[in-house]
Parts: structure tokens; C-alpha cells; sequence
């Protein structure tokens, strides 16, 4: 092990030798800058390219479907005269005749439908039915499957076992089927209920094909969430510092709120933004086979439905909004595998 | 009768293991151990894994619920599993703590440091505002070697010394008179495991603390407690003063246990005969008849097959379970 | 055949995490010689896991090997493909992990996992491979290995384990057995049998062991070269001997001193070594041990020691030894 120390002795002094003093000595242990939960999974998302990008097209899907709709000169509802089947940025004869007049009309920019609607709108107002139906149906899968799954896995024992056998249950109800027996059996009392209570207009409106659907997905769909947060909850149930809470006489309701719950927030953001593309799809996909949204709303997968018969003379009718849903649904999927790597304990250095 | 601070007579913890009515399957973790502590003093048990040691501790603290015996702590009865009789346990958790092995897993990620050590604060309302709350957390901070800069951090910041320290300001901001110290210095390393059981010496001496210490680290235990108690399978082997019990083991468990430490030093190391016991330990699930050391014990014959080993006192302060202690000595 | 069976020089070694490069080993040298045993000692971090396994190619991506030569039996592993490093790994040189139970694969018998090692590296059939795995088994001294053979991994003990790790090891007679802390996750009377069950093996079989641990006690009765690391340095080299009885590094002075020993006759207050250990994102700029030093100069925080030299083997990097003779030398002068 011979290396030569002489470039080193060249240049030693004797002063070099004096002992550090303690300050000296603690200037060279740096402590690294404190980051919180929030501020590092933060600063991980941001890093994360494709997360990023995902949620800056979720943004502009967002801002193009609940706050451009406000601006626009035409509406969901409106049917222009003479103006059916519009190819993208053509004029009806009369618009053509308005503009040679000097006025200035607004271009069609999606064409129309076969009604003489403006297909943009409607375009819009239907991501922003999809966008709603999946935020709100993932609001209450998160509500009910959170709350479902962290009672099971708290309690333990013959709650637990009693609970996860009725989850095992509704797994094997046939969803389809139950949308379709529900909007049957709902539609004369909702009708009625639109129609004579009042306050409950909005039921008409929203249809009661859309009012079976979030049932539904009340009914059915939080199983997976509940099962999720169980077995989380299950397993920071047995974590030393829930024993130490314990020991220190902490009681219950402050170990769920402040161990439990805390330490499955990371994993709920996840979930619940991997759920909300699941609802889209299966609101458009609902919506597709004529179980949605009551006419005249749109929702993508209604307009998508209503393009099929055209689809050989106009094809972007029905491209436009199929573009659409996947754009927002691998948006979705890919901010939350974002998340998922930002906020997942497991994968932290 | 209550001259000791901690008085543990019979104890048994049984955890279900499978199985349905009369085929109910236990896992004897702690079966029939019987031990005191003084006030000021410390004992430290010392076994394998699987011999019961932590779930002794944890018992006495009711983080299970009992399955047999009964709990003294300074005269009054914390549990009497044949009288039935159960203290309400939370004026105890202030007089009673632990301090657990693994560093990481026993602080929550998501809290503060300062938020783990005020979180007894809070539980127990021992501050009247928030500015005494702050004040009580640096003051405990200070004690273990931390500062009010460490306050505001999460656990994740700290090194595996750190955190430890952390978990022992935990215990002490109730200001507990009995420490359960469940394997405290294990997951450290080396050079930090000795920081760490000096601060326990330290601590002792300044608030006048009486600890459990459990280890597998016979040495270390050796050095912190006043006396030592040797587990083999849910049971208490050994009992003695510590060096007593490492000078002049009495149990044969206790001596192979003593010569299987490896010896920091080489001329000692390659000098000595180790005695290398064979086997395995046994499953608690399905113990051996009679004494629970037999299947791997030198001296074994028919009559520790048959009965179990009473626990009674050889010589004065010295304690041990075996049937042939003349024989093995 | 070259003079060393392992001839590590000058490796540097580092890991290219999200938050920062982490220099895992700053200029490793250590050489070994057949059938010799050498003890890696050092804290969690300091190094010695990756030293080794950077030695059969193994290292964990984002680890990267800036430089320095990596020689083993001849082979120059830093210019070697994966494939080349296949036929090396396992038949040359072997290694037994921590955690016996995570490093047997659970749906296969322990037969079928020896078997397969062997067949791999030899051209032994089916029976001959069987046999050979049923001689493995009574080496490391497992009774019934018929029995065996055919259990799970879950139905033995985590020392019976340990054994099965052993033989897997050894199925080709290895030139070389590199064991990452064998016996940690072990029972302290478990722990007695694997050693004294390797020190065995290696004096029937002459293989070279590299031994990494933080057990000073482990080292001590099995090694005759000890190194030890701090900070993914080497900070001293030298026999059994010299490290316990003559060491020269505060590091190892201070790690010697902090252990509890089983043999006082009273009371004595343990001597730690004081601060925490050294974040490798943030490295000082001197001695990586000079902030937990009590005995730190000016000179420790801003430059690293070079090598002091005693003897043919013993070595340190520390400013004191620097010092001692460049006071020497002045009085030279």
C-alpha cells in the first residue's frame, strides 16, 4: 500500500496541526433543509414531466369546459336554422348573407349537428357532464369507501369479518343490470318528483337515466375503495407508533385522525385521482348505450353515441369527442401515477 | 407487601393462533414469570427471539390484554387476572412508558418532532397554553441531546441516534417513573449504541427512573442493569444480580448463552472454548413437555421431559428454574 | 497466476440519487489472498456492502464505478460483460446475505434450489447433481438431507436457513465466500454455530472469506486481516492484532473503546463516540470523521490524510500519524 504523501508534506505547516476548535468541527456537519410531507411529494410531482404536462392538459380541459361555455356566443340548446350538418368553420346561407352584410359572425369551429347546434358547445358542455359526473361519483366513492373500509379495519374482529363479507357480496351484483333496473324503477317516481315538488326541477333536467348511474355508483362502486383503505388502515393499525400512542394513553379518536388518517392521505390522493378516469369511462360508456345524460344535455359519450349513424359522411362528429374522453382519461391516469410516485411512502429513498 | 415499585407474579400471555372451539390453538408467549423491580433500579431481560421478552414488557404496560397472573406497581393492582380486577389504565400511562426498538417504524412520518413529544403533552393536558407546551417539548428536547432547531422537523431528517433519542423524549415528556425499554440500542449502530445507553444511565440518575431493559445484547444489558433475568421460551430461566448471573451461571441455558458471545478481542476469542449448543429452538407453539430447555440442553433425562422445573431461589438473590443445578455445576 | 486472489485498487464508487450524487466508496484498495479471511468493519452506510458487491459486478442501479481496477482470480471484473460475470458469479465466488429468509425463493424445495446451482455451473445430470446437493447439505452439517431436500424454505429454522444459504454457496467450491453480515438477523446461540460451521468449511475447502460486519466480536474470533470503513473509506487496514491491540486510527480507537464488555468487574461509564454519523450527500470537505473527532486538527477538516504506512500490511489514513512524522522529520532538520 505504498502511495506517495509527499505531494501532501510539501505543503504542510506546523500551525496546520493545532487542534480544531468545536465550532470548526461543527461547521462541517451540514444538516440538510428541512422538507415536509407536502413540500417533497411537491417537489417530486414537479419533477415529473409527463405528470406535469398531464396536469396542465387537465387544466385546459377544465378551463375550456366550465369557463369558456360562459363566453360563448351559442348554446347547448340553440338549433340555428338552416344551418344543420355544418362541415368545421362553414356558414349556413343566412350566416354567409349576415357576414357579406358586414356583421360578423362567429365561426362554427366543430361544424354542427344534424340539429343545427353548434358542436363545439356542445363538445364542451359535454366534458364538462363528464368531468362533473366523475368528480362527483369518485366524491362518493371516497366518501363512503374511506369511511367503510377504515370502520372495518379499525374494529377488527366480527365487525371486520361481517363488513368485508357484504363488500364480497356486492362484487358479484351485475352493475349494468342494476343501472338498467333502477332507471325503470326510478322513472315515474323521479318524474313526479321533478315535476310536482318544488325544488326538484333539476331532476327532469339531469335525467333520471344519470341520477340511477351516481345510485349506483353509490351502491356499488366503493368496494374497491373500501377495500384499499382496510387494508391500509390494517396495516398502520400495528405500527410501533400507534403502540406508542397507545402507551401514552391516546385515545381512539385521536389515533384515527391523527395517525391513521394522516398517514393514508398519500395513498387516498392516488386512489381517488386513479378512480376519477374509471368514472369517465364508465359514465361515457353508460352514456354510449343511451343509459345516460336526459337530452338535451350532452355528455362525450352521448354525442360520441349520437355520431356513430353519420359517422361514414361525418366522421369528426364522432372523432372530436372520443379524442376528447382519452385525452382526459390517460391525463387522469398519468397524473396519478405521478402522484403515486410523489406521495407513496414505500417508494421514498 | 409493596416494597418494590413493580411486583409481577404468574404472568401469562397467551395470543390465539388458529383453530375453533376446543381446537383453539395459543402461542404461549409468557407463561408463569414472576419477577420485582425496585424503585431506581434497573432489570434487564435478556433472551432470544421468540422467548417473550418483549411481550412481558408489553403486557405489563396492558397493551394486551392479560391472560393470567397479576401486576403491582407501586401497590396498586394494575391487573389481577383471578380477581378480575383492572386499574383504569391512563392516570398509569403517565407513570409508566416505553421506549421501542425500532427507530423508524415507531415515529410517525408525518409529525413534527415536535408534535411526537407533545402529543403526551397534550393527551395528559400538562400544559396550560401553547407557549408552555413549546417550552415543556425544548426543555425534554435539551434532555436527550436535541435542540428547539429539531423541533420543527420530521423523523425522516434524523439518523437512526436521533430518532431513538426522540422516542425517548416521547416517554419522558409525561414524566414516567417506570421506563419499559424494549430492545432500545439493537437497530443501532455500534458507535451510537453506547451514546444512547449512557443517556439512559444519565437519565436514571437525574430523574431517579426505574427501567426494564430488554436486549438480546447480554453485554449491554450486563452494563446498564442492576440485575438480569434469562428467557428461554416464555419462561424465566435465570434470575440474578448481573454479575452474579455472568460470573456464576447457574442454568445451563444461561452459560451456552454467555459463551456464545462473540469476544472483541482475538487473543481472548481464539483462546476460549465456546460451548455451541445444537438445535433450534422450539416452536411456542408446540413447546416441549416439562422443562422448555431439554431438546437442546447437555443434562437432560426423563425427569425434565416429565415435570417442569420448579422456580425457587439456589442462593439469596439468585434465582433459577433447572432440575439438575448441582449436576451442572 | 497473479500474486492476489482480490486486488481491488483505487475504487471509486458512486450513486446518482434524485437529491444528489451519494459517493458511496472513495478509494477502496484492498487485496486478499487465497484462503485468507478479512473482516469489512464499519457502520450502516460506510460502505463495506458495496465494496463487495461491486466486486461481482453487482452494484444496485444508480450506483456507477467511476474508477480504480477491480481484479478477482485474474479476471479484470471492471472491463467484464454481465455474461462473462455469470459464469464468474456463483461458481468462483459466492455470497451469503443477511436475511435468510428472503434470499431462498419460497415456491421452490431447498432441493430444487441446490440442484439448480449445480446444474447451472456444472455439466452434472439430474441424479449426480442430487447427490452432490445431498453431500452439500450433510457439509454444513444438516441431518436428514433426504428430508430436506424436499421442504420448503418456511418449514425450516432461520439457522437450518442460513445452512441451506451455505451450501448453495459453496455448491461449486468457490475461490471465494463474501458474507454480508451472516449472522445479524440471527439468535446470538445460532449465531455461534454458523461461524464456527464457516471457519470449518474453510479450513476443509481453502476458500478466502470476506467477512462484512459491524460485530466487532465476529471479527475478532474469525479474521486474520480486518479493514475498517467509515464513509465509504478505509480508514484502517491491518491484522486482527494491530486493530485491537495497536489501533492508530481515532475511528477504531473510539470503536473498540464504545463496546460493553462482558468481562468488568465493576461498574465503568461506556466511552461513545460522540455526533452523528456523516450525511454522504454532504460530505466535509477534510477527514470524513474529523466533526465527530476528538482529537480533530485544523489540517482533518480541510484536506483528506493520506496513507501512513506501519509494517507490510498495517495502514492508516490519519492526520495524527501525519503528524508524528512530519514532526519527526522537522527534527531532522
Amino acid at each position: 500500500m505504498k502511495e506517495n504523501p509527499l505531494s501532501f508534506q510539501l505543503k504542510l505547516k506546523p500551525e496546520d496541526f493545532l487542534p480544531a476548535t468545536e465550532e470548526e468541527k461543527q461547521s462541517q456537519v451540514i444538516m440538510r433543509e428541512s422538507v415536509g410531507f407536502w413540500k417533497d411529494g411537491l417537489r417530486r410531482l414537479r419533477k415529473n414531466k409527463v405528470a406535469m404536462v398531464s396536469l396542465v392538459v387537465i387544466i385546459l380541459v377544465m378551463i375550456f369546459s366550465f369557463i369558456v361555455p360562459s363566453f360563448y356566443p351559442y348554446t347547448y340548446k340553440e338549433q340555428i336554422k338552416g344551418a344543420n350538418n355544418l362541415a368545421p368553420m362553414e356558414y349556413s346561407q343566412e350566416e354567409q348573407a349576415r357576414i357579406d352584410a358586414g356583421e360578423s359572425v362567429f365561426p362554427h369551429i366543430f361544424g354542427t349537428d344534424k340539429m343545427g347546434r353548434d358542436y363545439a358547445i356542445r363538445v364542451m358542455m359535454g366534458s364538462r357532464i363528464s368531468l362533473l359526473v366523475g368528480l362527483i361519483a369518485t366524491a362518493i366513492i371516497l366518501v363512503i369507501g374511506s369511511a367503510y373500509g377504515s370502520i372495518a379495519a379499525f374494529f377488527g374482529g366480527t365487525v371486520d369479518l361481517v363488513m368485508m363479507r357484504i363488500v364480497d357480496i356486492i362484487y358479484t351484483i351485475p352493475d349494468i343490470l342494476l343501472i338498467v333496473l333502477l332507471s325503470f324503477t326510478l322513472k315515474a317516481p323521479l318524474t313526479s318528483l321533478g315535476e310536482n315538488v318544488p325544488g326538484f326541477h333539476w331532476v327532469n333536467v339531469v335525467g333520471e337515466n344519470l341520477i340511477s348511474i351516481f345510485i349506483v355508483f353509490a351502491l356499488l362502486y366503493w368496494v374497491g375503495m373500501a377495500r384499499m383503505v382496510r387494508s391500509q388502515v390494517l396495516m398502520l393499525k400495528e405500527s410501533e407508533y400507534v403502540t406508542a400512542a397507545r402507551a401514552l394513553g391516546v385515545g381512539n379518536g385521536r389515533i384515527i385522525k391523527k395517525h391513521l388518517l394522516t398517514n393514508c392521505i398519500g395513498t387516498l390522493i392516488v386512489t381517488t385521482t386513479l378512480q376519477i378516469p374509471s368514472s369517465i369511462f364508465t359514465e361515457s360508456f353508460l352514456s354510449f348505450l343511451g343509459l345516460g345524460v336526459a337530452v338535451p344535455l350532452p355528455s362525450l359519450g352521448s354525442l360520441a353515441s349520437d355520431a356513430i349513424n353519420g359517422m361514414q359522411t361525418y366522421p369528426y362528429l364522432l372523432f372530436i369527442p372520443a379524442l376528447l374522453i382519452s385525452l382526459i382519461i390517460l391525463s387522469f391516469n398519468l397524473l396519478g401515477d405521478g402522484l403515486r410516485d410523489a406521495f407513496d411512502p414505500k417508494l421514498k429513498n | 407487601m409493596s416494597e418494590h415499585l413493580i411486583e409481577i407474579e404468574h404472568l401469562r400471555q397467551y395470543f390465539p393462533a388458529g383453530g375453533f372451539g376446543k381446537h383453539k390453538k395459543f402461542v404461549r408467549a409468557v407463561e408463569d414469570v414472576s419477577f420485582y423491580i425496585d424503585k431506581g433500579e434497573t432489570l434487564g431481560l435478556v433472551g432470544e427471539s421468540g422467548c417473550g421478552k418483549t411481550t412481558t414488557g408489553r403486557a405489563m404496560l396492558r397493551l394486551y390484554e392479560p391472560t393470567g397472573g397479576r401486576f403491582t406497581f407501586d401497590g396498586d393492582v394494575i391487573f389481577d387476572v383471578e380477581k378480575k380486577q383492572y386499574a383504569d389504565m391512563l392516570p398509569y400511562r403517565k407513570r409508566m412508558q416505553i421506549v421501542f426498538q425500532d427507530p423508524y417504524a415507531s415515529l410517525d412520518p408525518r409529525m413534527t418532532v415536535g408534535d411526537i413529544v407533545g402529543e403526551a403533552i397534550d393527551v395528559h393536558k400538562l400544559a396550560a397554553n401553547k407557549e408552555e407546551r413549546f417550552e415543556q417539548i425544548i426543555h425534554i428536547l435539551e434532555r436527550v441531546g436535541l435542540n428547539s432547531e429539531h423541533a420543527n422537523r420530521y423523523p425522516h431528517e434524523f439518523s437512526g441516534g436521533q430518532r431513538q433519542r426522540v422516542g425517548i423524549a416521547r416517554a419522558l415528556a409525561v414524566h414516567p417513573e417506570f421506563i419499559v425499554c424494549d430492545e432500545p440500542i439493537s437497530a443501532l449502530d455500534v458507535s451510537i449504541q453506547a451514546q444512547v445507553i449512557n443517556m439512559f444511565e444519565d437519565l436514571q440518575e437525574q430523574m431517579g427512573l426505574t427501567y426494564l431493559f430488554i436486549a438480546h445484547d447480554l453485554s449491554a444489558v450486563k452494563h446498564i442493569s442492576n440485575r438480569i433475568g434469562v428467557m428461554y421460551l416464555g419462561r424465566m430461566v435465570e434470575l440474578a444480580d448481573s454479575y452474579e448471573l455472568v460470573d456464576r451461571p447457574l442454568h445451563p441455558y444461561t452459560k451456552s448463552l454467555i459463551s456464545a458471545i462473540p469476544i472483541a478481542d482475538p487473543k481472548q476469542a481464539r483462546a476460549s472454548q465456546r460451548i455451541v449448543l445444537e438445535g433450534d429452538v422450539p416452536s411456542p407453539l408446540n413447546p416441549p413437555s416439562g422443562c422448555a430447555f431439554r431438546t437442546r440442553c447437555p443434562y437432560a433425562d426423563e425427569r425434565c421431559a416429565a415435570e417442569v422445573p420448579e422456580w425457587k431461589e439456589v442462593e439469596k438473590g439468585h434465582f433459577s428454574a433447572c432440575h439438575h443445578i448441582d449436576k451442572c455445576n | 497466476m497473479a500474486e492476489y486472489l482480490v486486488d481491488i485498487k483505487n475504487e471509486r464508487l458512486s450513486f446518482f440519487t434524485p437529491a444528489g450524487e451519494v459517493k458511496a466508496l472513495n478509494d477502496v484498495s484492498i487485496r486478499l489472498k487465497e484462503g485468507e479471511v478479512l473482516g469489512i468493519v464499519g457502520e450502516s452506510g460506510s460502505g463495506k456492502s458495496v465494496t463487495a458487491y461491486s466486486l461481482m459486478g453487482l452494484t444496485a442501479h444508480p450506483g456507477k464505478l467511476l474508477g480504480g481496477e477491480l481484479q478477482f482470480n485474474g479476471h479484470e471484473i471492471e472491463h467484464m460483460t454481465e455474461k462473462e460475470m455469470r459464469k464468474i458469479r456463483g461458481n468462483e465466488i459466492s455470497i451469503i446475505f443477511q436475511d435468510p429468509m428472503t434470499s431462498l425463493n419460497p415456491v421452490y424445495t431447498i432441493g430444487n434450489q441446490i440442484t439448480e446451482v449445480i446444474k447451472l455451473h456444472t455439466d452434472k445430470d439430474s441424479a449426480q447433481a442430487k447427490a452432490r446437493a445431498k453431500e452439500l447439505l450433510e457439509l454444513v452439517g444438516i441431518n436428514e438431507p433426504d428430508k430436506r431436500l424436499k421442504q420448503y424454505p418456511h418449514e425450516l429454522s432461520g439457522g437450518m436457513r442460513q445452512r441451506v444459504m451455505i451450501a448453495i454457496a459453496l455448491a461449486c467450491e468457490p475461490k471465494l465466500l463474501i458474507a454480508d453480515e451472516p449472522t445479524t438477523a440471527l439468535d446470538v446461540t445460532i449465531q455461534a454455530q454458523i461461524l464456527e460451521l464457516m471457519m470449518e468449511l474453510k479450513d476443509k475447502l481453502g476458500m478466502a472469506i470476506i467477512m462484512i460486519t459491524h460485530d466487532l466480536g465476529v471479527v475478532a474470533s474469525m479474521c486474520e486481516r480486518i479493514a475498517v470503513m467509515y464513509a465509504g473509506r478505509i480508514v484502517e487496514y491491518g491484522t486482527a492484532d494491530d486493530i485491537f491491540y495497536n489501533p492508530k486510527h481515532q475511528y477504531t480507537k473510539g470503536l473498540i473503546r464504545s463496546i460493553p464488555r462482558l468481562d468488568t468487574k465493576e461498574h465503568e461509564r461506556l466511552i461513545p463516540i460522540e455526533g452523528t454519523p456523516v450525511d454522504l450527500l454532504n460530505p466535509p470537505a477534510g477527514c470524513p470523521f474529523a466533526p465527530r473527532c476528538d482529537a480533530a486538527m485544523k489540517i482533518c477538516l480541510r484536506e483528506m490524510p493520506p496513507v501512513t504506512n506501519f509494517g507490510d500490511v498495517h495502514y492508516t489514513k490519519c492526520w495524527l500519524s501525519q503528524k508524528e512524522e512530519f514532526e519527526k522529520g522537522a527534527s531532522h532538520e
